[in-house]
């Protein structure tokens, strides 16, 4: 029995990472085969640092993906501490239903619908040329962002204790006082975790990035999505083995500090996506 | 009177983030609507919603696959579920991270990697000539788009079934033993039931990107099945045809959303406080 | 304690979502006074002190500090600091900060904190704790971080809401002693919210018994648990015997189809009474010299006495004892004039001192902390 459910275990698990590792391995190939492995080198890395677009690309994303986490971080913060103080169940209710439906909803109709907004207020404003740009791209990865790092600092909120506001305010804060000395410091971890989180999400998405960019902004996904609708060649293989690098670096590093300050919350190491289950997992 | 006003402002917070609900998340649904109903031109006509008829093919392909994908998610990943809950505490946190690790992965690569790996030329045609057998053409059948959908979603079946099953409380487990259940009544009578939250919220999480993607398709598919997502894809690409796009967008929502409320219902009553029950409707 | 007034709580009522909880309260809080709230869950108790605190204003009635009302003042204005049921301490901040706390919102000079800190871990036994993290330490630890962060802003009162409710019994007596000792050493009125009786009762100058939103005896503990004034406050504090009787005249009460000598006077001729006996002061006599004889239902050894439980015409009575009776036995029981207790009728008549559906049980039932409001 249990060298039947292990050998299961490495079998699914293996199936998952052979794709991934077959590329990485491909990248160091020396032909443009998939198939074959005819010798290693490095000369699909060569090609790739030669292309100006990948830099740029790697530049936006990094752009977009700092300042829509930070954004959505503090519309989100600001979110959860009013919901948490609101005393009508049903406007609270309302609201979360809102807020959810870009988790709730396919990313293509979020992605198709933010389009047509644009499209439309383009169309008003008399904006021939391309509407979307970089803001309506940073507009899309905030709302699609906000949901989830409201699923990171409601609960943590919850959890507090509701006389550590008081025992503030009994020692002397105002109510202002109150909320950055004790309450801030207290959702932080959170409210870090949920901004990593906003981050990660606006780093991977494509299918709303898709609809919501112009050609004068393009990012790394979309980048690849437009390379890959070509012709098969492994400088892609090259940049997505480094992609992943650097995913598997930063989990590390991630992992290790989360560790080192003793702060089991495993919220910021969790991919986002899983949506409705979101702070019930690990 | 003071702290009435202390509670407004902090309401107040939430202000920011009610406009910003209602401009980007309401007003677009909005603009879905409008568009599904009016023409090029502007005006009010249902020709958009009467003229799906014609894409009833994909649609009913687009719920075939995602139910097939969706149900291969769902056997692979209770059972991988259950062993991995067997495990050590260390072991388990492992493999858990390894099964998250390819979701920080863009879909795009993953979705590229099966592709090098099923392509005629690719890796396992290569391992396959080499063993002398003859090749199979995958690339293209609908085989490797359900393959594609299991692979890039399999994470979103097994994390949530993972989370409600590590958290069953063991002595459950032997009471049942101890009231005369054997190894497989303790799977149906117990661990089960007492895992549909997870299930569902599985379910929900595989179903609703299979239904909706354009990229496997267009890569694995080879053009040769068209999906809702390539369909609606390919409707924005011009704008005389976002009307279309938007209806098609319109009735793919409202078939997801009622297929998540009737999950739902389902789920609340199984278990009362089902991992986020009810968050839509 | 002396008798100069801190505090005075005036016709004051307050209702939360239609439910009211307290119904005109009136009270008086005296300087140095360890003054005790105590009552079942949902009394009033902790609403009350919240509203002394300033996180509760009340709907009516006035709260007046040292002569003037304060009902609109915030909390963090009033000279006032509280320890919290469940200590309620800053998680991200150490020992030290944490007592620091209302020191550094004062502005108060870095030698002084260091110094006043120091002085304060001192006193509550946790000297050279200054840098551990208020996660890591033990539930006593963490009320007495928590005693020291009110106690180091020199208030003039310190509200404790049930402070050693999470506590193990043990910890929680020394506590107790502790406590006693600290108010004395530093001269604060503290007013204590609890509901174990004991608990109250031994620490206590004045306690102050509530139920259902309404102060129903104020006294010292002696005289709470000596002259209860009604069958709520007779059950509550301690175990009692309380049976319906008629106060023929001066020192002359009938029950049980008796008459018997006691201490009281002042009631009408022939007014309906209640009429307190505690268990202990009950007692075993030879039936043929007995005032009442009744048959033993139960007997519990309770270490140092039996617990019994007689019953006296269909009336079950409960008496602590060292002799040792068995089940089924009849017994006489005599009862001296200045153990009788007699009491005004009031709503709880009736309600409470009748021992035949006693059970253990119930009692923990009754005792769960209260809800907060």
């Amino acid at each position: 029995m249990k060298i039947l459910s292990r050998s299961y275990i490495a079998i699914v698990f293996a199936i998952l990472y052979i794709p991934i590792l077959v590329l990485m391995l491909f990248s160091f190939n020396s032909t443009a085969s998939t198939g074959v492995f005819s010798g290693f080198s490095f000369q699909w890395y060569g090609e790739l640092f030669k292309d100006a677009r990948v830099f740029t690309a790697l530049r936006n994303t990094l752009i977009l993906a700092v300042s829509s986490s930070l954004i959505s971080t503090v519309i989100a913060t600001g979110a959860a501490v009013g919901l948490d103080r609101m005393r009508s169940a049903k406007i609270r209710g309302v609201i979360n239903s809102v807020t959810n439906i870009p988790m709730m909803n396919p990313d293509i109709v979020t992605g198709v619908s933010m389009m047509l907004l644009f499209a439309f207020f383009g169309n008003l404003v008399g904006a021939t040329a391309d509407k979307l740009n970089f803001f309506t791209l940073l507009i899309a990865h905030i709302t699609f962002n906000i949901p989830y790092v409201l699923l990171n600092i409601t609960p943590r909120l919850r959890q507090m204790d509701r006389n550590l506001p008081e025992a503030a305010r009994d020692l002397g804060c105002t109510p202002v006082q109150s909320f950055f000395k004790v309450e801030l410091p207290f959702m932080m971890p959170s409210i870090i975790a949920g901004a990593i989180m906003a981050f990660t999400l606006s780093l991977d998405d494509f299918v709303i990035s898709y609809f919501t960019s112009g050609s004068d902004f393009e990012t790394l996904p979309i980048l690849i999505y437009s390379l890959t609708k070509k012709e098969v060649k492994p400088n892609i293989y090259a940049l997505s083995t480094l992609i992943i690098i650097a995913i598997i670096s930063l989990l590390i590093l991630s992992n290790v500090m989360s560790s080192r300050s003793n702060q089991s919350n495993a919220g910021s190491l969790r991919k986002g996506k899983d949506k409705l289950n979101g702070k019930e997992n690990i | 009177m003071k702290k009435r006003s202390d509670g407004l402002l902090r309401s107040a917070a939430a202000a920011p983030h009610v406009v910003w609900s209602v401009l980007f998340i309401v007003a677009p649904l909005i603009f879905v609507c409008y568009y599904a109903f009016t023409d090029a031109s502007g005006h009010f006509t249902f020709s958009n919603i009467t003229g799906l008829g014609n894409y009833a093919g994909t649609f009913a392909l687009s719920v075939c696959f995602a139910f097939i994908a969706t149900i291969l998610c769902l056997l692979v990943a209770y059972p991988l579920a259950y062993c991995i809950c067997k495990l050590s505490p260390r072991s388990q946190k492992i493999l858990i991270m390894l099964a998250m690790l390819p979701m920080w992965m863009n879909l795009l690569i993953r979705t590229y990697s099966m592709m090098a790996i099923l392509d005629n030329e690719g890796f396992l045609n290569k391992a396959l000539e080499a063993i002398g057998l003859s090749k199979v053409r995958i690339l293209g059948t609908p085989g490797a788009v359900i393959f594609g959908m299991v692979y890039n979603f399999f994470p979103y079946m097994l994390l949530p079934i993972y989370s409600v099953m590590s958290k069953l409380d063991s002595r459950l487990i032997e009471a049942a033993e101890d009231l005369g259940c054997n190894g497989r009544q303790v799977i149906m009578k117990v661990i089960l039931p007492l895992s549909i939250p997870g299930i569902v919220s599985g379910i929900t999480m595989v179903f609703v990107p299979s239904i909706s993607t354009f990229y496997i398709s267009q890569k694995l598919g080879g053009g040769t099945f068209d999906l809702i997502g390539d369909a609606i894809e390919r409707q924005f690409q011009r704008p005389d045809t976002y009307n279309v796009g938007a209806a098609i967008s319109l009735v793919m929502m409202l078939l997801i959303l009622v297929s998540i409320a009737v999950m739902n219902r389902f789920t609340d009553e199984a278990d009362g406080n089902g991992a986020g029950g009810g968050i839509i409707v | 304690m002396n008798n100069e007034k801190l505090i005075e709580l005036r016709s004051v009522s307050k209702s939360f979502d239609c439910e009211q909880v307290l119904r005109s309260i009136d009270l008086d809080i005296h300087k140095e006074e360890f003054i005790t709230l105590l009552g079942p869950s949902g009394c009033g108790k902790t609403t009350t002190l919240r509203i002394i605190g300033g996180f509760v204003s009340p709907d009516e009635g006035d709260v007046i500090f040292d002569g003037k009302r304060i009902n609109d003042m915030p909390p963090h204005k009033r000279p006032i600091n509280t320890v919290f049921q469940r200590y309620a301490l800053f998680p991200h901040l150490n020992v030290f900060e944490n007592i620091a706390f209302g020191l550094r919102l004062k502005k108060t000079p870095e030698k002084e904190i260091r110094s006043r800190v120091k002085e304060m871990l001192k006193m509550v036994n946790l000297k050279g704790f200054e840098r551990r993290s208020v996660n890591n330490l033990s539930g006593g630890q963490q009320q007495r971080v928590a005693i020291a962060r009110a106690l180091i802003n020199k208030p003039e009162i310190l509200l404790l809401d049930e402070p050693l409710g999470a506590l193990d019994l043990k910890l929680r007596k020394d506590m107790q002693v502790e406590l006693k000792r600290m108010q004395r050493q530093t001269g604060i009125t503290f007013i204590y919210v609890t509901h174990d009786q004991e608990e109250a009762l031994s620490m206590s100058d004045t306690v102050v018994v509530m139920a259902e939103g309404r102060i129903q005896q104020i006294g010292t503990p002696e005289k709470i648990y000596n002259e209860p004034v009604n069958a709520f406050v007779a059950d509550f504090i301690g175990e009692s015997n309380i049976v319906s009787g008629i106060m023929l005249e001066d020192y002359m009460v009938s029950f049980a189809g008796q008459k018997f000598k006691c201490e009281d006077k002042g009631f009408e001729k022939n007014e309906p009474v209640d009429v307190v006996v505690r268990p202990e002061d009950i007692d075993i006599v030879p039936v043929s010299e007995s005032m009442l004889t009744g048959k033993v239902t139960s007997v519990t050894f309770k270490g140092d006495y039996y617990e019994i439980i007689v019953d006296i015409d269909n009336f079950k009575w409960m008496i602590e004892t060292t002799d040792r009776v068995a089940v089924g036995a009849t017994i006489g029981i005599s009862i001296d004039p200045y153990e009788i207790q007699v009491m005004k009728k009031s709503e709880f008549s009736g309600k409470y001192g009748d021992y035949s559906s006693f059970s253990d049980e119930l009692e923990h039932l009754s005792e769960l902390p209260e809800e907060e409001k």
